[in-house]
């Protein structure tokens, strides 16, 4: 009986192949987009792993100096003495023929135990390690190293990408740096009556476990993608959504006779869930495949981005890991289940003895229209309570759900006010037919037009975000990057000199003064300016009380960057305590893009007084022929020419890595578009088949199938138009809410809100044509429908 | 006795309360025999047919199948009953769109565990349908769409088969065609037949007749 049952169930698709497609696609696409991201993400955080694991990122509070990027051994001895259980590490960067490999020295002796990487704990040749001076890394990077280096490189997977790991003592050798260390690891069990930090190393500052962690600055990031990912995973469902409620309703008459030739409904239900599991496996199969490819394309600009936003190493290579492929083929079922339960519903409460004849399958006849406008209008609200009283990047983006699905689910009662009002307008009979006729489409295509909505709003919004970055952001490099040239030297003990010959050729000289602090408990880069005409010109701040740069080169405020201000709750006016008897007011806020870290900037004397042990390394030089200088610097006096970095090139590189930032958005963005336009395509194909009993009295009645076909056409395009005339608006809300909520949640920053007309008119354009190419083939097909087909409705057998 | 009804009674709810539709009906059939039900619209044929079939419950009375009280079995025992025992033709045929005239016709009998192809090729040549096993339906006329579901029902060897105005939907020269050929057959299975029809031609082909009128036999 199961086996009968099952191959008649099945039969149908047989039948209706597009309509398997149709749904076998959906899901596949659907998936694809979630697990591609999922994979991204999972990728990701097995680096952040490997380098917690390997290297004690964001597992132990370190202790890192105040100013410069070394320790001295002498320090470390100091804290050992005095009873502090600290292990050093010291980091650098090696030169390979690939590029540069980050070399992390660890003293396996005091390390504690759980940093290190497997390899090395399983096969426990501490001997080799010690002794024989072996380096561990990735496969990559191994090959890489082995022809760098003369010691012998193991390969070892577990050691975090683009990193290589040896004993302390080899990478002093490796790195130039004798008796030198980048940080100490404080190990998480200390002795009782430790001497304070500041009496024993006052030049050393102690780093939290939890700011040092690439996963948590990087949780913001994986949190929008994820987003991103569920945004198209719903776009996909609603395909799915209508492709089987439409299925089901076709399958009522078979069901009943079924039934009533003696399966009982607990079987058919049971039968039809197990037929739903296995295409939901097989189509979540395909698009966990397919969402491989899109991460493997993506990953390398992903890797890129969490590079230059937080600095954190993320392999470029994919792996197939069960968290991702597992989660892909488990949301393609639950998204299965989700689209079928209504479905699976009405088969359940269908009476044995009810009519076959199906029934309107869609989402929204009138009443239920009007139902969903009302759900939407108390999801608008919740949106609205959430954004005024509202915190945190969760309930960021529960706005944004609330305005998204609101929008979808209002969009039905939208549409049939529209066309009800063309309807109004129109004399000629056809043309009342024809509005007539689209207000009973209206229903049948909802599920597409609400994909399309949600994907055109989507696209108009995160443009919109990324533009208006952009902009700002161009902005910003100009301010900053004011400069003509940058010089960069090597050796600090230079750098008196150097100031000398550049003040003898420049017409200012901008010393690049910074040591890394902690400010109101924010990890802080604090900077000394030479305050000149550059930065009373250049600079423009997010809010300020006035006489900025006066106040800051007099020693009597400070400037600090957005993220600092936002993260610790400061504004203009407030105190901020710079060094232990240093307290400045805030005198300005400045926009900072693409630093992990907040900004504090005061006077040069005034840095000078706090670090007099720092000098700068690089210096910004101010001259009206840059070609001239740079000549005078290298012949002149023999400056090498990679220390000279021109304005432009420095430009060029930064929007390039914006650019390379936003690929992966730009790239899910136009999937979803092309997601949603399948959509259209799959409604109105598997419509077409229910349309020729509605279209039948209008042909008896005159039209030729010629003209029914293009009305179908224009049906299409004017639904699709009106759909992305409502998620214009709709996309500037979605735009506002990144700006203004999310970035500053995720990022620390809020920037302007701009706007960009052609894009929006070339975007409603690109929507139109994707309708119209849609709707071109169901019309077409319409078009050449027999007149045999068309008179058979009007059969006695009917 | 293949089929016993006794003083069955069933309403359904209306506007202004239930409406009685079945007022106490009895009846019985025998092995081989086959019974005209016919009645005004209205009078509870069908939902008398529907009753017997188990596709719907009693509100009283009795009605046993092959001896067994069926308005006590829950819907698992029930739909058993039709798999194997009771065979039911519907006037608008309800074949499976998506399986080819073979696979209707075997489609019950396979439910049952019962086919046997020998005879689904000897009613499939009986009912002049060993042309158009590979077709769909759709591809057939309204009058071998029902030799299909008259097949499909007689292939999987019913005690008792219930037609419910077979032939409403076919000219008169088909349907008499049609009748024929399914008369011919369940008597040469054996099995009893209850037929619901308006025709009053029809009814006199079958060996007895009981009308229904306002719910009670007449």
């Amino acid at each position: 009986m199961i086996w009968t049952a099952l191959t008649a169930l099945l039969s149908h698709w047989r039948s209706n192949r597009l309509q398997f497609f149709a749904m076998v696609a959906g899901l596949a696409l659907a998936t694809a987009l979630w697990s591609g991201v999922q994979a991204i993400n999972a990728e990701a955080r097995a680096s952040y792993d490997a380098a917690a694991a390997t290297l004690g990122e964001g597992q132990f509070d370190q202790l890192l100096p105040r100013s410069g990027d070394r320790i001295d051994q002498s320090t470390y001895i100091a804290l050992r003495r005095a009873g502090w259980q600290v292990s050093p590490v010291l980091e650098g960067r090696l030169s390979t023929e690939d590029g540069r490999v980050r070399l992390v020295g660890l003293d396996p002796l005091t390390a504690p135990g759980t940093i290190a990487p497997v390899g090395m704990q399983e096969a426990a040749n501490l001997d080799d390690f010690l002794t024989r001076g072996v380096l561990f890394a990735a496969p990559d990077v191994a090959e890489a190293l082995a022809a760098a280096v003369p010691q012998r490189v193991i390969t070892d997977t577990s050691v975090a990408p683009g990193v290589a790991l040896t004993d302390i003592g080899v990478a002093q050798t490796l790195l130039d740096a004798e008796a030198k260390f980048s940080r100490l690891i404080i190990a998480p069990a200390q002795p009782m009556g430790l001497s304070d930090l500041a009496e024993v190393a006052p030049n050393l500052v102690r780093q939290p476990a939890q700011d040092a962690g690439a996963g948590r600055l990087t949780d913001s990031f994986h949190l929008n993608l994820t987003a991103f990912g569920l945004l198209s995973f719903a776009v996909g469902i609603f395909i799915v959504h209508g492709t089987i409620s439409l299925a089901f309703e076709q399958r009522r008459s078979m069901v009943r006779t079924i039934r009533a030739l003696g399966v009982p409904l607990k079987v058919l239900i049971g039968l039809m869930i197990s037929e739903l599991i296995l295409f939901a496996l097989v189509a979540g199969g395909i698009g966990v495949a397919l969402g491989y490819v899109i991460a493997a394309v993506l990953l390398p600009n992903v890797a890129a981005t969490l590079q230059g936003l937080y600095g954190a190493s993320v392999a470029g290579t994919l792996q197939l890991r069960p968290e991702w492929w597992l989660s892909g083929l488990a949301i393609a079922v639950l998204g299965t289940g989700f689209a079928a339960s209504g479905a699976l519903w009405k088969i359940a409460q269908m009476p044995l003895l009810a009519s076959a004849r199906p029934r309107a399958w869609a989402v929204a006849s009138g009443e239920t229209a009007r139902r969903l406008g009302v759900v939407a209008a108390l999801l608008f609200a919740t949106g609205i309570a959430l954004a005024i009283w509202g915190q945190g990047l969760t309930l960021a983006f529960a706005l944004l759900a609330c305005l998204l699905i609101g929008a979808a689910l209002i969009l039905p009662l939208l549409l049939r006010s529209a066309v009800t009002l063309a309807d109004r307008k129109v004399r000629s009979a056809m043309w009342q037919w024809f509005w007539a006729d689209t207000r009973q489409q209206v229903p049948g295509m909802s599920l597409a037009l609400m994909a399309l909505l949600l994907a055109t709003a989507a696209n108009v919004g995160v443009s919109t975000m990324v533009s208006s970055f952009r902009v700002t952001f161009v902005d910003f490099l100009d301010q900053r990057l004011a400069p003509e040239l940058f010089v960069r030297i090597e050796n600090p003990d230079q750098s008196a000199d150097i100031e000398v010959i550049l003040l003898s050729e420049a017409r200012e000289v901008l010393p690049l003064l910074s040591v890394e602090t902690d400010i109101s408990a924010v990890p802080t880069e604090l900077f000394g300016v030479r305050v000149g005409p550059t930065y009373r010109e250049n600079w423009l701040f997010l809010d300020d009380d006035g006489g900025v740069w006066d106040r800051v080169e007099a020693g009597r405020a400070v400037v600090v960057s957005e993220q600092l201000a936002r993260r610790a709750g400061l504004w203009i006016g407030d105190p901020v305590t710079i060094a232990p008897a240093l307290i400045l007011p805030i005198a300005a806020i400045v926009a900072d893009y693409g630093n992990p870290l907040g900004q504090a900037i005061i006077s040069e004397p005034l840095f000078r007084d706090l670090y007099p042990d720092t000098v700068p390394t690089s210096f910004g030089i101010r001259t009206d022929d840059p070609s001239a200088l740079r000549l005078a610097l290298t012949e002149k006096h023999g400056l090498p020419e990679s220390g000279i970095t021109d304005q432009s090139r420095i430009k060029a590189f930064s929007l390039g890595v914006f650019e390379r930032t936003f690929t992966v958005t730009g790239a899910l963005n136009v999937l979803t578009l092309a997601v949603a336009a399948f959509a259209i395509l799959m409604s109105l194909l598997t419509l077409a088949s229910i349309r020729v009993p509605q279209l039948a009295p209008a042909w008896a009645l005159g039209l030729t199938r010629r003209r029914l076909g293009q009305l179908e056409l224009l049906r299409a395009v004017v639904l699709a138009m009106v759909t992305t005339v409502l998620a214009i608006p709709l996309g500037l809300m979605l735009a506002w809410v990144l700006l203004s909520y999310v970035n500053v949640e995720a990022f620390g920053w809020k920037l302007p809100l701009y706007l960009f007309p052609g894009h929006y008119a070339l975007l409603t354009l690109f929507a139109l044509l994707a309708a119209a190419l849609a709707a071109l083939w169901p019309a077409l097909r319409l078009a050449r429908t027999p007149p045999s087909a068309l008179l058979k409705v009007f059969a006695n057998d009917r | 006795m293949v089929l016993t009804v006794q003083n069955v009674t069933k309403s359904f709810p209306g506007a202004e309360g239930d409406v009685p539709v079945l007022r106490g009906v009895s009846l019985s059939l025998d092995r081989g025999e086959t019974l005209a039900l016919t009645g005004e619209s209205g009078s509870g044929k069908s939902t008398l047919l529907h009753l017997i079939g188990g596709l719907d419950r009693v509100d009283s009375g009795s009605i046993t199948v092959g001896g067994r009280e069926i308005t006590t079995m829950n819907d698992a025992d029930r739909a058993a009953l039709r798999r194997s025992d009771v065979g039911v033709i519907f006037q608008q045929f309800n074949l499976i769109p998506s399986l080819t005239v073979e696979a209707n016709i075997a489609f019950q009998a396979r439910l049952a565990g019962a086919f046997d192809a020998d005879h689904a090729v000897r009613l499939s040549k009986a009912l002049g349908l060993s042309e158009h096993l590979t077709k769909y339906p759709e591809a057939l006329s309204g009058g071998q769409q029902q030799r299909v579901a008259i097949a499909r029902t007689l292939t999987a060897r019913p005690k008792l088969v219930l037609a419910d105005e077979p032939t409403g939907n076919l000219d008169e020269a088909t349907a008499s065609e049609v009748l024929g050929q399914m008369l011919r057959l369940v008597r040469e299975t054996g099995a009893a037949l209850l037929m619901v029809t308006h025709s009053s031609s029809v009814a006199r082909r079958m060996e007895r007749h009981v009308h229904l009128s306002q719910g009670h036999v007449v």
